[in-house]
C-alpha cells in the first residue's frame, strides 16, 4: 500500500477520498495540545476568549523532549488520544475537528467527528526520533510555562500518519 | 552471577556514591537512546512474519526510528519516562560519600540535563508542579551476599504504564480464569499502550509485592522461559493467545500484539491469588549494569 500525500490545510474535497485505514504523508502546519492546553482551550472558549489555534487548523497530542543545541525540536512521537476524549466533542464543535495522536477514541468522539466532518489520525506512537527528522519549524505560540505540553506551531515534512476515523 | 569479586572474600569493598550517580547517568542515558537489543531483533523477525500492510509499515518506522535515535542521539520516544532504580547491594559492600538515594537521583538528574530528556515528573499528584529534574526516581533496594553492586533500570513511559492492573483472584481460580484475566488486561490496554508490548506478570504474594514482581518482570529478556515448567507453560500460552487478538503492532492490526510475556511468582497466602499486570510498550527501556 503507498501512502497518499496531503497537504494542509485540510479540506472538504481533500480528505473527500480518505478512507480508514489509509497511511497518510502529512505536510503542512499542525499545533501541538495535550493534557493541559487542552484544559486551557477549553476554557478559554467557555470564558468567550479567543484560543490560541487558529481555528480549521490540526491539533497534535504531543509533548516533545528539549532541542539539543542546533536542532529545531526533541523526540516528538503522539501521546495516548482518549485522554483528550473530553475536551475533543467540544473542541470539533468550536472549529477544531482534526486531531493527531495514537490510540483509539471514545464514541461520543467518534459522533463529533461525523457530525463536524473531522477527521482523526494515529502517528506512530514510540517513534519520536523518526517525527523529529520530520519537522521543519517550530514556533511556541501559547502557555509556555506548560514547558513540553506548551502549544507550539509546526511546519512538517512526509508526517507519517494512519488515517483511523 | 558470582558474588565476590577476585580477592574480596571477607573483606569490605568501599563503593563511592560518587561512582553510583555516574553508573545511574548512564544507564538513564542508554535506555533513552539506545534500543534493547533483543527487542530490535524481534521486530526485524516480525517483519517476515507479518502479512497485514499497516503492521508492515508500523515495524519498518520502528525499525527505522531506533536507527535514527542511534543516529542523532536523540530519544526514541518522546516520554522518557519516570525512572525506577534497583539496586541490589553486596552485604559487604561500604557505600561511602553520602547519601545513596541522593547519589542515584543525581544520576537521574545529570543525565536529564545531558541527553535533553523531557521532563516528565510532577512533585504532587494533584497540584502538579513540574519539578523539571526527572526525579524523585523510584528507588528499590536488596540487600544479597557479596561485594557486587547490581544496579538496573526501567525508564516507564505512562501509555503502557496507565494500562497496568491488579486483581485479587481467588486461591481457587483455575488456569484459564488466570490467563483469562491476563488477557483481558492485554486486550484493554490495546491500540493506546503502543504495543507490541512486553507484558510483566505477577503472581502471587501481596498486592502490592504482585505489582512490584510485574514490574520487575520488564527486566527480563525476550524469549527465555521460566525455570518452573507449569510457568514456561502459562508464558507460551499467553503468548500464543494474545497475539491472536489481533491487536497488532501500535493496534492496526497483525499477528505481533506481543513480543513476550514474562512471569515472577512469589509464595501467597491461602485466602488469595493475586495477579498484576505491567504492560511495557514496544519501546520498553531497560539496563541493568553489575559493577
Amino acid at each position: 500500500m503507498k501512502p497518499i500525500k496531503l497537504t494542509t490545510p485540510l479540506t472538504k474535497t481533500k480528505i473527500a477520498g480518505l478512507k480508514k485505514g489509509d497511511l497518510v504523508l502529512l505536510s503542512g502546519t499542525i499545533y501541538t495540545a495535550r493534557d493541559q492546553a487542552h484544559k486551557k482551550i477549553y476554557d478559554a472558549i467557555q470564558n468567550k476568549q479567543i484560543p490560541p489555534i487558529p481555528k480549521g487548523e490540526i491539533i497534535y497530542y504531543t509533548g516533545p523532549t528539549p532541542a539539543k543545541p542546533g536542532k529545531i525540536i526533541g523526540a516528538c512521537g503522539p501521546t495516548t488520544s482518549s485522554r483528550m476524549d473530553a475536551f475533543t466533542p467540544f473542541l470539533a464543535a468550536h472549529g477544531y475537528p482534526f486531531s493527531i495522536g495514537k490510540g483509539t477514541r471514545s464514541s461520543e468522539v467518534i459522533t463529533a467527528l461525523k457530525k463536524y466532518h473531522g477527521i482523526y489520525f494515529s502517528a506512530l506512537g514510540g517513534c519520536g526520533a523518526l517525527y523529529q527528522t520530520k519537522v521543519l519549524t517550530i514556533t511556541c505560540i501559547a502557555y509556555p510555562e506548560l514547558l513540553s505540553e506548551a502549544v507550539y506551531k509546526l511546519e512538517v515534512k512526509d508526517f507519517p500518519l494512519i488515517l483511523i476515523n | 552471577m558470582l558474588k565476590y569479586r577476585k580477592g574480596e572474600k571477607n573483606m569490605i569493598r568501599t563503593i563511592q556514591t560518587k561512582e553510583i550517580s555516574k553508573i545511574v547517568e548512564k544507564l538513564v542515558i542508554d535506555t533513552a537512546l539506545y534500543l534493547r537489543p533483543d527487542v530490535l531483533r524481534f521486530y526485524k523477525k516480525a517483519m517476515q512474519n507479518e502479512t497485514n500492510e499497516q503492521a508492515k509499515f508500523v515495524l519498518n518506522n520502528l525499525i527505522e526510528n531506533a536507527k535514527l535515535a542511534k543516529k542523532n542521539k536523540v530519544p526514541y520516544c518522546q516520554d522518557t519516562g519516570m525512572e525506577i532504580i534497583y539496586c541490589e547491594i553486596g552485604q559487604d559492600v561500604h557505600i561511602a560519600g553520602g547519601s545513596l538515594e541522593k547519589a542515584l537521583n543525581k544520576g537521574v538528574q545529570t543525565a536529564s540535563k545531558k541527553a535533553y530528556l523531557r521532563q516528565s515528573v510532577v512533585k504532587d499528584p494533584i497540584q502538579r508542579e513540574n519539578t523539571k529534574t526527572n526525579t524523585p526516581a523510584l528507588t528499590h533496594y536488596k540487600i544479597v551476599p557479596g561485594t557486587k553492586l547490581k544496579l538496573s533500570c526501567i525508564a516507564k513511559g505512562f501509555g503502557s504504564e496507565n494500562k497496568g492492573q491488579v486483581k485479587m483472584l481467588n486461591p481457587t481460580a483455575s488456569i484459564q480464569t488466570i490467563q483469562d484475566t491476563i488477557l483481558e488486561i492485554i486486550e484493554n490496554a490495546g491500540a493506546n499502550a503502543c504495543p507490541p508490548f512486553l507484558v510483566g506478570v505477577g503472581l502471587g504474594g501481596t498486592m502490592d509485592k504482585a505489582c512490584e514482581l510485574a514490574k520487575e518482570a520488564l527486566l527480563l529478556p525476550l524469549g527465555k522461559r521460566h525455570k518452573k515448567i507449569h510457568l514456561a507453560q502459562l508464558e507460551n500460552d499467553l503468548v500464543k493467545a494474545a497475539n491472536k487478538l489481533n491487536i497488532g503492532p501500535l493496534g492496526f492490526g497483525g499477528k505481533t500484539t506481543v513480543m513476550d510475556i514474562k512471569i515472577k511468582e512469589y509464595a501467597t497466602h491461602i485466602a488469595g491469588l493475586p495477579v498484576a499486570v505491567n504492560i511495557g510498550c514496544h519501546a520498553v527501556r531497560t539496563k541493568t549494569i553489575i559493577y
